[in-house]
C-alpha cells in the first residue's frame, strides 16, 4: 500500500503544474539577476497591463480546449465586440451601457459559433476560420481604414486604471475574480465536470444522459463573452477601436492554454497550470522588453513556445505514464 | 482432399497472462472450405489476429506449404498470401472500387504512372471469373454491404490470396445475396484457394463448408468432415460443458410489469419486437451476432430512433428521446463496449462513478466533495472494485475492474429498470460470478433486468424468462426450464 | 440504349460541382459586365487572371493538407519569409540567373514546408497548432531578415520583375506556371500512386495503414510540396508586385481554405480534386477584382471572404450529411 501511495507523491511533485512554477520562478530570478529592475514592485504590476486581457480569454479556451474542441476566432471577435462598443459610444451612450455591449456582443458571436459547431456538427476549425475573417471583416467593412476614438472618460479608465490608491491594475483584479469562477465552474461544479466527459468521450457523455451541444453551446458563448470582457478592457487601455485591433492574438492565447498543459486532444488539463503558463508567457515578454529585445523576436519565441507545449507536456505525462502503464494514444493529424 | 496449405499446431495466445487461446489445431486444404464453429469468446477472433499478423502468439508453430512461418505485421502476413475479409470492412468510400482494390499495391505503367487501364482490366477479369455484378467504376460510398463484401473478395483475389478468410461474412447479406456469396466461395475452391469460415449459421455451414473444426473457452476441442456431421453433435461440442451450479437464480418474488414494448420496429434492422419486464425478473436476450438485439435496445432508449411501436412504463405509455431521457426515469443503461461507451478511462474512478448522478450531489451549482466521495465509496465498495485510491484514473484498472466501475455507475442511479448488453463480455471468471451475483441480488431487490447475452449458459442460467431473436423478429419465448442450449441454437440459428 | 448512357453522363456531369462553379462563374463575369463592360476587356481580364494566378498555386498547395484532414495556416508566412530572401538575393547578387532564384524559392518554401510536415507527421502535432506555431516563426523570421526594411522595386533588377510578365505565346509566365502546377499536380493526384495514396489517408487514416501505406511519409510529403508551392508563389508575388515586406500575403492562408472549401474540398479529408480548386480560386479573383468595378469598398472584401468560407462549409457538410446518412441506414439495414 505504501509503495505505490509513495510513487503517487512523487508522481505529482513532477505533475507539469511543479515544472511551469519552477520555470516562471527561475525566469523571474533569472531577469532579476539580468535587470534589477524588473522585480520592482510597481514595474511588475504595470507590467500586467499587456497580458491580463489575453490572460481573460484563455480562461474560457481552457473550456473550450477541453471539451475537445478550438476556437481561431477569438481576435476576431475581440474586434467585433470593440466595433459595436465604438459605434454605442459613437451614439453618445454612456459607460455603463458601453461596458455591458461588448460583452454581449462577444457572446452573441460566440454563440454562433456554438451553434454552427454543436448543431450543424461542422469542425470548430472550419467555423472559426471563416469566423475569423468574418468577425474582422465586418470591422473593416464598417471602419474602413479609420478608427473610432470618441470614448467616455470613465470608459477609458477601466483598461488603464488601478484599483483607489493602490498600485494593483484594474484589469489583474478583473482577471484574478474571472480566474476564481472560471476555477470554480471547471473544478467544482457539473458543468466543468461535464466538460471533462465530452472531451475525453461523446459517447460516454451521450450514454450518461449529458447534452454534449448544449454543452458545446455554453461554453462556445461563454468564450465569446470573455473575448467581449477582454475586449472593454482592451479598448479602454488603447483608447480607440481599430479595424485591426488584436492582430493575431489568437495564437499567444492559445500558446498559454497548451503551455498551461490542457491538452490539445481535450481531456485533460488544469486552471491552475494555465494561470501558472499565462504570467509566465506575459513576463517573459516584459523581461525580454526590459532586455530590449524586439518584439518581433517574441514572436518567433511565441511560435516555438506553442509547438513546445503541445510537445512537451504530452513527453512528460508520457513519461509518467510509463510508469504505470506503456500507453500510447492514437491521433489523427 | 487438397494439400495442405496451413497447419497450426499448439497455438497458444496470453494477454498480460489471460489466456485468449491456448492449444489449438488448424489445418487448412486447397479448394476446401473449412468452417470455424465456436460461441462468442471462444477464441476465433484471436485465431484471425494471429493469422493476419495483428497478433503473435505466445507459444505454437504455423507452417505455410511445409515451411515454419510468422507474420510480423498485417502487411507481412498479406504477403504470405493471407487475407481477411472482416465483419466491419475497412474502406475508402470516396474512391472507386478499382481503386479501393488496388490501394497500396496500384499497378504502374513503366514504373511511374498509375495504370488505370490495367488495374480496371484486371479487376474486370476477376469480376468476369467470380460471374458477378458489380460496377467497377462505382463509389464505395455508393454501395451496399453485401457489395462491399463482394469488392473485399475481388481483392483478395488481385492480390493472388491462397487463403482466405471470411469472418461472418453472411451475417449482414440476404438470403439472396447469400446465394450470390456462396456461388462465389465455390469458384474460389475450384480456383484451389483455401477457404476459413466463420459462422454460427448451420444450415448455411452444411451448403458450403466441407470440413469444420470447433472450438470452446478458447480451447480446440474437435474437427471433422462436414459431410455426414450431426449438428447435435457440432452444438454439443461447441457449448460442451453443462449449465453447472455457477447460476442458481436467488427465489425473487417477480412482481408487476415494469416495462413494456409493444409492436417495436426500426425499418430495415427488427420489426415487430413485444415484450413485457417485471420488477425482480431478468430478462435474457439471445440470438447471434447481428440478430438486431443491441439494436432494440438503443431505439428503445431513444439513442436510435424507432420507426414505430410503444413503449410503456409502469402501464403508461412514454418517450424517450435520449438517454438523459430513460436516466430521468431511472432505466439505467451498461452498454456493450466498455472502453469506447462505458467508461471515461482518462477519468478518476469517482469522477465516473458519480457520472450518472451528479445532479443529486449537487448544492447550487456546486458537486459536494464529500458526498461525492460517499457515493464513490459506498458503490465501490459494493461492488468490490480494486483500486489504490477512488481519485485513480480508470485506464489503470483491470477490464473486470473497470466493468465493476460501469456498474457501480448505473447501481449509484437506484434504478428501476437496468438494461445490460454483454455484462460479462471479456471479464475474468471471478469478476463474472461477481456480476451474476449482483444482479441477482437487483433482482431480488425488486429491479427489473434486461440482459442481452451471447453466453448460452449464462443465459440459461440467469433469465427467467429468455427471448431468442433472430434477423430482426422475436424468434422465440422460452420461461425459465423450458429451454436448453440445443433448442437457444437452434431458435437462434433458424434450424 | 447509347442514348440514355449519353443522357445519364448529361446529368452527372451537371451534378458536379465544377460545372456549377462554371456556371457561377459565367455568371458573375456577365452580370458584372454589365455594370462596367470593359470588365471583360482583354487587359482587365488577363489582370484577373494574373492575379489569380498566385492564389491558384498556393490554393493547390493548401488542398493536399486539407485532403489529408489537416490545414496549412503557414503558407502566407512562408511566402512572406521566401519572398524577401529571394528579393535580398538579387538585390545583393544581381548576376544570379533567374532560374536559379526559382529553384532556391522551391527549395526554401519545402525547407519551411518540411518543418510542419515533421512536426505533424513525426511529433503527431495536431496541423492546426503546428502550422499556428511556425506562423508567428516565420513571420517573425521574415522581420529580422529584413530588420523592418522592405526591398523596393527601384533595388530589384529588371529580369526579377519580368519573372512573372515574360510572355510565351502570348501568355504570361505567371499564367504557365499556374497551369504547369495545375497539371503537374492533377496529374500527381490522379495518376500516381503516391498522390492516390494521399485520398487513402485523407479518407480513412487505419485503412490506408493497413493497406500499406506509409502515412506519416505521405503526411511529410504533403507539408514538404505545400511548402515549395508556397515558395515558388513567394517569388512570383515578390516579382509581380515588385515590392517585399514582412507583412507580404498576410491572412494569404484564408483565400487558399476558401478557393478549396467552395472548390469541393472537405475539411475532414479525402475529397477534392484540382480542377474544383482552380475553379474555386477563379471564382475569389474574379469577385475580388468585381467587387471595386461594381463600387463595393474593398474593406467588405475580408467578411464576404469569411462568409463565403461559412457558406461553402455549411453547404458542404449539409451534402456530406445526406450522404452519410445515407450510408448509415445503409448499415443499419444490414446490421
Amino acid at each position: 500500500m505504501s509503495k505505490p501511495s509513495v510513487r503517487a507523491g512523487l508522481l505529482r511533485a513532477l505533475s507539469w503544474e511543479v515544472i511551469l512554477l519552477v520555470i516562471l520562478v527561475g525566469m523571474m530570478v533569472g531577469f532579476a539577476l539580468v535587470a534589477p529592475n524588473f522585480l520592482k514592485y510597481a514595474n511588475i504590476m504595470n507590467s500586467t497591463f499587456g497580458f491580463m486581457e489575453k490572460g481573460i480569454i484563455a480562461l474560457t479556451v481552457t473550456l473550450v480546449i477541453i471539451c475537445g474542441e478550438i476556437d481561431i476566432s477569438l481576435s476576431a471577435m475581440i474586434a467585433l465586440s470593440s466595433l459595436a462598443m465604438g459605434l454605442a459610444s459613437t451614439a453618445g451612450a454612456p459607460t455603463g451601457v458601453i461596458v455591458l455591449i461588448g460583452p454581449l456582443v462577444g457572446a452573441a458571436a460566440g454563440s454562433f459559433n456554438g451553434i454552427l459547431i454543436s448543431r450543424l456538427e461542422i469542425p470548430a476549425i472550419a467555423v472559426t476560420l471563416g469566423t475569423m475573417s468574418f468577425f474582422r471583416g465586418i470591422t473593416y467593412a464598417v471602419l474602413g481604414d479609420k478608427g473610432i476614438k470618441d470614448y467616455p472618460e470613465g470608459f477609458l479608465a477601466l483598461g488603464n486604471g488601478l484599483i483607489g490608491e493602490t498600485n494593483i491594475p484594474i484589469p489583474l483584479v478583473v482577471f484574478a475574480v474571472l480566474a476564481l469562477v472560471m476555477g470554480m465552474l471547471l473544478h467544482r461544479t457539473r458543468f466543468g465536470r461535464y466538460a471533462y466527459i465530452v472531451g475525453n468521450s461523446k459517447k460516454v457523455a451521450t450514454y450518461s444522459g449529458i447534452s454534449v451541444a448544449n454543452l458545446k453551446l455554453a461554453i462556445f458563448t461563454l468564450n465569446g463573452l470573455f473575448c467581449g470582457i477582454a475586449s472593454v478592457l482592451l479598448t479602454s487601455r488603447i483608447g480607440s477601436t481599430r479595424p485591426n485591433i488584436a492582430n493575431q492574438w489568437d495564437i499567444e492565447i492559445i500558446t498559454a492554454v497548451v503551455l498551461g498543459g490542457v491538452a490539445i486532444t481535450g481531456g485533460k488539463g488544469r486552471m491552475v497550470g494555465v494561470l501558472l503558463s499565462v504570467f509566465l508567457l506575459g513576463f517573459l515578454k516584459y523581461g525580454l522588453g526590459i532586455l530590449n529585445v524586439q518584439g518581433k523576436v517574441a514572436i518567433i519565441f511565441t511560435g516555438f513556445l506553442l509547438i513546445l507545449a503541445v510537445v512537451l507536456p504530452d513527453f512528460v505525462r508520457r513519461v509518467n505514464e510509463r510508469f504505470e502503464y506503456g500507453s500510447a494514444r492514437k491521433r489523427a493529424i | 482432399m487438397g494439400d495442405v496449405v496451413l497447419e497450426m499446431r499448439g497455438i497458444s495466445k496470453y494477454f498480460a497472462g489471460v489466456k485468449a487461446v491456448e492449444g489449438m489445431n488448424l489445418t487448412a486444404r486447397r479448394g476446401e472450405v473449412h468452417a470455424i464453429i465456436g460461441e462468442n469468446g471462444a477464441g476465433k477472433s484471436t485465431l484471425v489476429k494471429i493469422l493476419t499478423g495483428i497478433h503473435r502468439p505466445t507459444a505454437g508453430t504455423i507452417r505455410l506449404r511445409g515451411e515454419e512461418v510468422t507474420f510480423r505485421s498485417p502487411r507481412d502476413s498479406q504477403a504470405k498470401g493471407i487475407t481477411a475479409i472482416h465483419q466491419e470492412v475497412s474502406t475508402f468510400p470516396e474512391l472507386t472500387v478499382t481503386e479501393n482494390i488496388f490501394m497500396g499495391h496500384h499497378a504502374r505503367w513503366k514504373g511511374l504512372l498509375v495504370d488505370q487501364k490495367a488495374m480496371r482490366g484486371r479487376v474486370k477479369q476477376i469480376v468476369n471469373e467470380l460471374d458477378i455484378d458489380i460496377d467497377i467504376d462505382a463509389h464505395i460510398k455508393d454501395l451496399s454491404m453485401a457489395e462491399r463484401h463482394l469488392v473485399e473478395i475481388v481483392k483478395a483475389l488481385s492480390i493472388e490470396a491462397e487463403i482466405v478468410i471470411m469472418d461472418e461474412p453472411t451475417s449482414a447479406l440476404s438470403i439472396q445475396e447469400v446465394e450470390d456469396l456462396f456461388r462465389v466461395i465455390r469458384r474460389l475452391k475450384e480456383a484451389g484457394k483455401a477457404i476459413l469460415f466463420i459462422s454460427h449459421r448451420f444450415e448455411e455451414l452444411r451448403q458450403i463448408a466441407d470440413y469444420y473444426t470447433v472450438l470452446r473457452d478458447g480451447q480446440y476441442v474437435g474437427e471433422g468432415s462436414m459431410e455426414g456431421a450431426d449438428v447435435d453433435t457440432i452444438i454439443h461440442m461447441m457449448v460442451g460443458r453443462k449449465i453447472s451450479e455457477l447460476f442458481p437464480k436467488g427465489d425473487a418474488t417477480i412482481g408487476p410489469v415494469v416495462l413494456e414494448a409493444r409492436g417495436l420496429a426500426r425499418v430495415g434492422v427488427f420489426h415487430d419486437v413485444t415484450f413485457a419486464l417485471r420488477s425482480g425478473e431478468i430478462l435474457g436476450f439471445y440470438g447471434l451476432v447481428g440478430a438486431g438485439r443491441s439494436e432494440v435496445v438503443r431505439a428503445l432508449l431513444g439513442i436510435d430512433r424507432k420507426t414505430s411501436g410503444e413503449i410503456l412504463l409502469d402501464g403508461k405509455p412514454i418517450v424517450l428521446r435520449s438517454p438523459s431521457d430513460a436516466i430521468k426515469r431511472r432505466i439505467g443503461f451498461i452498454p456493450e463496449d466498455r472502453h469506447d461507451e462505458g467508461v471515461v478511462v482518462n477519468l478518476s474512478l469517482r469522477a465516473n462513478v458519480t457520472m450518472v448522478v451528479l445532479k443529486s450531489l449537487c448544492e447550487g451549482p456546486f458537486i459536494n466533495r464529500s458526498k461525492e466521495k460517499a457515493l464513490t465509496a459506498e458503490y465501490c465498495g459494493k461492488m468490490e472494485v480494486k483500486a489504490t485510491s477512488y481519485e485513480q484514473e480508470v485506464k489503470a484498472l483491470s477490464g473486470g475492474n473497470q466493468q465493476k466501475v460501469v456498474i457501480a455507475k448505473w447501481l449509484a442511479l437506484d434504478p428501476r429498470v437496468l438494461i445490460m448488453d454483454e455484462p460479462t463480455k471479456g471479464i475474468d471468471v471471478g469478476t463474472k460470478a461477481a456480476v451474476h451475483a449482483f444482479m441477482r441480488e437487483l433482482a431480488a431487490r425488486g429491479v427489473a433486468i434486461l440482459a442481452i447475452s451471447s453466453e448460452i449458459p449464462e443465459i440459461l442460467g440467469m433469465s427467467d424468462t429468455v427471448i431468442v431473436m433472430r434477423e430482426g423478429r422475436v424468434a422465440g419465448r422460452f420461461a425459465k426450464g423450458e429451454a436448453d442450449s440445443e433448442i437457444l441454437i437452434k431458435t437462434a440459428t433458424g434450424n | 440504349m447509347a442514348n440514355k448512357s449519353s443522357n445519364q453522363r448529361i446529368i452527372k456531369l451537371l451534378r458536379r460541382r465544377e460545372t456549377l462553379l462554371v456556371a457561377i462563374i459565367l455568371f458573375l463575369v456577365v452580370a458584372v459586365s454589365l455594370r462596367a463592360p470593359n470588365f471583360i476587356g482583354f487587359e482587365n481580364f488577363s489582370d484577373i487572371l494574373n492575379d489569380t494566378g498566385i492564389l491558384v498555386i498556393v490554393s493547390i498547395a493548401q488542398l493536399g493538407i486539407l485532403l489529408l484532414g489537416g490545414i496549412d495556416m503557414s503558407v502566407g508566412s512562408n511566402m512572406a519569409l521566401t519572398s524577401i530572401v529571394i528579393a535580398s538575393l538579387n538585390v545583393s547578387r544581381p548576376d544570379l540567373p533567374m532560374a536559379s532564384l526559382i529553384a532556391i524559392s522551391l527549395a526554401l518554401g519545402a525547407f519551411l514546408g518540411a518543418f510542419n510536415g515533421f512536426l505533424v507527421a513525426y511529433l503527431k502535432i495536431p496541423s492546426v497548432i503546428a502550422t499556428l506555431g511556425t506562423i508567428s516563426i516565420y513571420r517573425g523570421m521574415t522581420f529580422l531578415y529584413s530588420n523592418g526594411y522592405w526591398v523596393n522595386s527601384y533595388q530589384m533588377s529588371e529580369a526579377f520583375k519580368m519573372i512573372p510578365r515574360e510572355l510565351f505565346l502570348g501568355v504570361s509566365a505567371m499564367l504557365w506556371y499556374a497551369i504547369a502546377v495545375a497539371v503537374l499536380f492533377h496529374l500527381f493526384y490522379n495518376r500516381i500512386k503516391t498522390g492516390r495514396e494521399f485520398y487513402a489517408v485523407g479518407g480513412n487514416l487505419e485503412a490506408a495503414g493497413f493497406a500499406g501505406v506509409n502515412v506519416p511519409r505521405i503526411q511529410f510529403l504533403a507539408f514538404t510540396l505545400s511548402g515549395a508551392l508556397a515558395g515558388l508563389a513567394g517569388t512570383l508575388y515578390v516579382s509581380r508586385y515588385a515590392i517585399a515586406q514582412s507583412g507580404t500575403a498576410s491572412g494569404f492562408e484564408f483565400q487558399t481554405v476558401a478557393a478549396c472549401v467552395i472548390g469541393g474540398v472537405s475539411f475532414s479529408g479525402g475529397l477534392g480534386n484540382v480542377p474544383g480548386v482552380v475553379l474555386g480560386a477563379l471564382f475569389l479573383g474574379i469577385l475580388n477584382n468585381a467587387l471595386p468595378v461594381v463600387k463595393v469598398s474593398p474593406f467588405y472584401q475580408m467578411s464576404l471572404q469569411g462568409g463565403i468560407i461559412l457558406l461553402a462549409v455549411i453547404l458542404n457538410t449539409l451534402g456530406d450529411r445526406n450522404t452519410r446518412t445515407k450510408i448509415i441506414k445503409r448499415r443499419d439495414f444490414h446490421e
